[in-house]
């Protein structure tokens, strides 16, 4: 699946850069952006960015791509960017989700990186669209001061530009950061900026040449606890008799100010408002609904504080640690669960099965360092290929389970970096003959057979030498 | 005659087949039996190891399964006794270990992917159901198969035995009862049967007793002093001779390739009667061929008391010549409160502070053996009334098992196979006469039918019958008493397994106020956040008690734990915890710790903790370092926390740590704050300020409390 997104890449970009070194001037400079407006949402430790261009084609000729920059600090905490273009007028409008995808350009001011939208139908001159962006950055408020006593809340730095970073000219725009609450201990001014509430508000700025940059460092308070799973691996195994087990493997840490000194069980629990404040108590997993014998675990036996609230649409689990997680400490632990094969297990046309399930992690609000997933497949199983939304690592590995002779092909994808938006479905293909299903059962019935051959031979065998 | 000479051949074949059957059917249906009455724990909580030895050995058996055995047996552990350290394959008996990971590594090799954890787990009922099977051979052996069959139904839910062996309880004794037993059976086999064969088999089987348990020690005194009892009521014979010489030496030898066990069976004390018993076996086959050889009986006389003078004086010198140069080590003291049960608590307070190794409690006899107490006698006296060299041997064990039963509570495991053996001897025996009572009549009926198997014993009760009128009704009356003592013993069986035996104790459940049950697993919170939450390389310091479920669960180094070969550094640990906050400091410092942990049951009125525990530990401290003074801590020889207590006893550092911040805190509703729901008071020191630790961690129902030990101030 890798290989033709990449040389199509490349291609894009050997074509790109011939087409820039032609007429380089142009390609940039005839777009504008009329009006931006982005909204920054810091009320948890993944940092929502919603920006809103309206793009203008000022140049001569078509163009269909729009280009994003993001300064080389944000680019390693980015987790997603998504781009929608508004379609229809008034109440008819539509949301199209376009392609974005990472790109270089050459001269690049300061290492600045770049994600490319793919317009669906070329910006003709003159003409001007509305572009929706979303990004996630995860890792990107950072902890000061960087060790808190278990009274004392969590105070965050958060670095960013007041003017947006963009290689296209700014007409007018405007920044809104939501801080999650009114406590604020600073943030730098640009003029015209003013704080209201839990907002503050940067702009509306007119007319800033390409790559503006002015740095903005804010400090508030963020209690909210930044749980981070720093390595998942989560392993699908698919029984064709009807049962898909799921087993996630977490390394959970509070990455969040460090805990300091004493940590004082009567404070924390007599006054929990005011002590361990950022803590993480417990976590919400969002499962699939009809999900069966749930288990909560770890290295030395089961955790008995979660709780697993069904229905219909979605199955909720509600898991406490051990302890309650301050800054900096760690926790591992396992979630196991079965699920019914029908309601993941699909066939295609041509006979091949396929499984779709949930790439990302299913609990809420938590930042993925490491996701692994494996899925193993039945023995017997041949071709696997999967299909992702975005790009991943992939590789083969074989497991032996119980009662396994050839063992089991395991599909294993790797990515870095998620976020709950990453929850996308993705597709493993494989082919399997049911007559597979019957091996086990098989070897097992003729084991216990010549088992009693044995017994019954035994019985009747004369061994004694002497007569 | 001729016709019916065909289905009379057919016919015994026929009912042995059906008794066969019947036989093998009841002993699987006991097999299973025996394993799924040890499963209450798994069922109530989890699959999980319990109580403390076990960890050291789940942990133990975890390194061999992963590095193998070379590994293994060359491990030096540097996280137990810092900043000692343990030869671990030199300090264990690695019976139990090895045996858990060959089925771990068979069941892999069949390709069943369990968790070692698992095996581990029901290693102890896997060989409970293994034991009933040697126990029907046994009663096979020494009585006949009915013996045998009730002996394997008693013994596979007899409490006494239960108590060591439920799913979860990894322990030594889970594996050695069934090797004990076996080698027993062996040797009485080897005994009657005078085979070199059997013989071998019982070196092989004590071979295995010894790599498991170090209560082998119990079998290399019993079986001399069996050989010694038959020699002298005169039931030498050759089969004894070669039977005990073959399974003396080679077990001997085998024995020695146990790293822990050494030389020991040359060297130590307590296994010099077993080399003793060979000697005179030695001289007794000796003076039997001169006896052969020579036809004067007054010649062989004479030549007698010389012989057995010069063995007797020969032997007395070697002994004494051998423990005067100390080649030949003294008793331990183990063995000492063994022999003498008020030993222990005057010389080695270790000892005598386990729970474990108190003097059994009539209560507890009952407790664990039921009925089978009373039928032990009555077991005894069938014994008796049929003397063969296998009853002998089994009235020999039981007398002296039930004896150090009474001695010691953990004991009692070692006298529950004998037990239930003789008891099935009392009750086999019982039922087959009274069967027989009955049956008579309807043999005396039908005397002309063929079936009559025993119509001569028959006859003879239907002559006693005619004297007894109400004979076959008071049979009848006593067999259904015999099967209702028998049902009642089975309910009984399930009632303490389930409610005694089945706990883990690492987990405690309790019943909420609404009669929910309510889980506290405040250790394993703790022990986890010690593994999450420390550096790798920190010392915690703790009452060794907790050291293997430390080591195991927490992953970190312990100062002491529960093996307890060095009295000083446990008495240092006891000493720090008995002494004021600054003093104890200091020995803090020069063990290195980093942490201390104790365990608080104020809260949730959980009574096995260090509070209650203190004591032990002030007077193993103060064993070694005579600044402790036990009457410090009491008032009027009271121990007490509340305001009435001692002062030394309210500023040490284990109330300290235990108590701190605790008088802020509302255990019950209509108490003042402070007050120790363990002890039903109100403690005395409220106002405790810590120095030199501060908290790092305290279990949500407070159970565990850790401590971090600061740096030392700055001068400066």
């Amino acid at each position: 699946m890798e290989a033709p997104i990449r040389a199509r890449e490349a291609l894009g970009f050997i074509l790109f850069s011939l087409l820039f070194s032609i007429c380089r001037s142009s390609s940039l400079n005839h777009l504008l952006i009329s009006n931006a407006e982005r909204r920054i949402d810091l009320s948890s430790h993944i940092v929502k960015v919603y920006l809103t261009l309206k793009v203008e084609n000022a140049g001569s000729t078509p163009t269909s791509e729009v280009f994003l920059s993001f300064p080389p600090t944000q680019v390693d905490h980015l987790a997603t960017v998504e781009a929608l273009v508004t379609k229809g007028k008034r109440k008819k409008t539509t949301l199209v989700r376009l392609d974005v995808k990472p790109t270089e350009l050459p001269d690049a001011p300061n290492d600045a990186k770049y994600f490319a939208i793919y317009l669906e139908n070329p910006l003709k001159s003159g003409e001007s669209t509305t572009l929706e962006v979303l990004y996630l950055l995860t890792h990107s408020q950072e902890p000061f001061p960087a060790e808190i006593a278990q009274s004392e809340s969590q105070l965050v730095y958060y670095r960013d530009s007041a003017l947006i970073l963009s290689p296209y000219h700014i007409k007018q725009q405007t920044t809104f950061i939501k801080t999650p609450s009114t406590k604020v201990e600073s943030f730098t001014r640009v003029e015209p900026s003013n704080r209201a509430g839990t907002e503050i508000k940067y702009g509306p700025y007119e007319d800033h040449p390409p790559y503006s940059f002015s740095p903005i460092l804010i400090h508030f308070e963020n209690n909210s606890p930044f749980a981070v799973v720093e390595e998942l691996v989560r392993e699908v195994e698919i029984s064709h008799w009807g049962n898909l087990q799921v087993t996630e493997q977490y390394t959970l840490v509070h990455a969040g100010a460090r805990h300091k000194g004493v940590f004082s069980r009567v404070d924390f629990q007599s006054r929990p408002t005011l002590n361990g404040a950022s803590s993480l108590r417990y976590l919400l997993a969002r499962l699939p609904p009809r999900v069966h014998s749930v288990y909560y675990r770890d290295e030395i036996g089961n955790i008995s504080s979660s709780h697993l609230r069904t229905d219909s649409r979605k199955s909720e689990l509600e898991i406490e640690p051990r302890y309650p997680l301050f800054g900096g400490w760690k926790a591992t632990f396992v979630i196991g669960y079965g699920l019914p094969l029908q309601d993941f297990l699909f066939e295609t046309s041509d006979d091949r099965r396929y499984l779709n399930f949930t790439f990302g992690c299913p609990l809420l609000e938590t930042v993925v360092d490491k996701l692994t997933i494996k899925v193993v497949l039945p023995e017997g199983s041949k071709d696997p290929s999967a299909v992702v939304p975005f790009p991943v690592e992939q590789h083969l590995e074989t497991k032996y389970s119980y009662l396994d002779v050839v063992g089991r092909t395991v599909v294993v994808m790797e990515k870095k970096n998620l976020v709950p938006t990453h929850n996308s479905h993705f597709q493993v293909y494989y082919t399997f003959k049911p007559i597979f299903m019957l091996a086990e059962p098989l070897m097992l019935a003729s084991a216990f057979f010549l088992f009693f051959v044995a017994c019954v031979a035994y019985l009747h065998i004369d061994l004694s030498i002497r007569k | 005659m001729s016709n019916s000479s065909t289905s009379d051949l057919l016919k015994p074949f026929k009912l042995k087949t059906k008794q066969q059957e019947l036989l093998i059917s009841i002993l699987c249906l006991v097999y299973i039996l025996a394993f799924i009455t040890r499963l209450f724990s798994v069922l109530r909580y989890e699959s999980m190891i319990h109580e403390f030895d076990p960890y050291f050995n789940y942990r133990t058996t975890l390194y061999l399964t992963q590095h193998g055995f070379y590994d293994f047996w060359n491990w030096f552990d540097y996280e137990s006794w810092y900043p000692l350290g343990r030869i671990v394959g030199g300090t264990l008996y690695p019976g139990l270990m090895v045996t858990a990971a060959l089925i771990y590594r068979l069941l892999h090799f069949l390709r069943f992917a369990v968790h070692i954890r698992e095996v581990c787990v029901l290693t102890a009922p896997f060989f409970a159901s293994n034991t009933t099977l040697v126990a029907y051979f046994f009663g096979k052996e020494i009585w006949d198969s009915g013996a045998g069959l009730v002996a394997a139904i008693l013994i596979a839910v007899c409490p006494g035995y239960i108590s060591r062996s439920v799913a979860g309880s990894y322990d030594n004794e889970g594996v050695a009862i069934f090797a004990l037993l076996f080698t027993f059976y062996l040797f009485v086999k080897a005994v009657n049967k005078g085979s070199l064969a059997w013989g071998l088999a019982s070196a092989f089987g004590y071979f295995y007793m010894v790599s498991a348990w170090g209560g082998y020690i119990f079998i290399i005194n019993l079986i001399p002093l069996y050989v010694l009892v038959l020699l002298i009521t005169g039931r030498y014979s050759m089969r004894l001779y070669v039977a005990y010489n073959c399974m003396y030496i080679l077990g001997m030898l085998l024995a020695m390739q146990i790293r822990f066990v050494g030389f020991q069976h040359v060297q130590s004390g307590e296994h010099m009667a077993a080399m003793g018993v060979f000697f005179l076996m030695q001289v007794f086959y000796f003076l039997d061929w001169v006896k052969h050889m020579l036809s004067d009986t007054k010649l062989f006389q004479e030549f007698l008391s010389i012989t057995v003078t010069c063995a007797v004086a020969a032997g007395g010198i070697a002994l004494g010549v051998g423990v005067a140069s100390g080649y030949i080590s003294p008793w331990t003291g183990r063995f000492y409160s063994l022999l003498d049960p008020t030993y222990a608590k005057d010389h080695i307070p270790i000892i005598a502070s386990v729970s474990e190794h108190q003097p059994t409690a009539w209560s507890s006899f009952m407790f664990d053996f039921h009925i089978l107490l009373f039928l032990f006698p009555a077991g005894l006296y069938f014994c008796f009334k049929r003397l063969s060299d296998a009853t002998i041997f089994i009235v020999m064990y039981g007398l002296t098992s039930m004896y150090f039963a009474g001695v010691m509570v953990r004991l009692i495991l070692v006298a529950t196979p004998a037990v239930c053996l003789i008891s099935a001897i009392a009750v086999s025996a019982t039922v087959k006469n009274l069967t027989v009572l009955l049956r008579s009549k309807n043999k005396v009926a039908q005397i002309g039918s063929t079936k009559g198997t025993s119509s001569a014993k028959a006859s003879s009760k239907a002559s006693l019958d005619q004297s007894q009128p109400f004979q076959k009704n008071g049979a009848m009356a006593l067999l259904f008493g015999a099967f209702y003592l028998l049902s009642r013993y089975a309910t009984h069986c399930t009632w303490v397994t389930s409610e005694a035996y089945s706990s883990p104790s690492i987990v405690l459940a309790a019943r909420g106020a609404h009669g929910n049950r309510v889980i506290f697993d405040d250790y394993r919170e703790a022990y986890f956040w010690l593994r999450q939450n420390t550096p790798p390389d920190a010392k915690v310091m703790s009452w060794w008690d907790y050291g293997y479920q430390i080591t195991a669960m927490g992953n970190r180094t312990v100062i002491v734990d529960n093996n307890t070969w060095n009295n000083t550094h446990i008495a240092t640990v006891g000493r720090a915890m008995s002494s004021y906050e600054d003093e104890a400091y200091e020995i803090i410092r020069s063990l290195d710790v980093d942490y201390v942990l104790v365990v608080f049951g104020g809260v949730t009125g959980y009574s096995s903790d260090d509070i209650n525990k203190f004591l032990w530990m002030v007077r193993i401290g103060g064993g070694v370092f005579p600044v402790i003074k036990e009457p410090d801590y009491l008032v009027n020889g009271e121990y007490r926390v509340d305001k009435g207590a001692a002062p030394k006893m309210l500023n040490c550092l284990m109330y300290k740590l235990s108590y701190y911040r605790f008088g802020e805190m509302m255990t019950e509703y209509g108490k003042p704050p402070g007050y120790d729901r363990a002890r039903g008071v109100e403690i005395g020191n409220k106002d405790i300020k810590l120095e030199h630790l501060e908290e790092a961690f305290t279990t949500s129902n407070w159970i565990v409390r850790i401590y971090k030990v600061k740096p030392p101030n700055n001068r400066w």
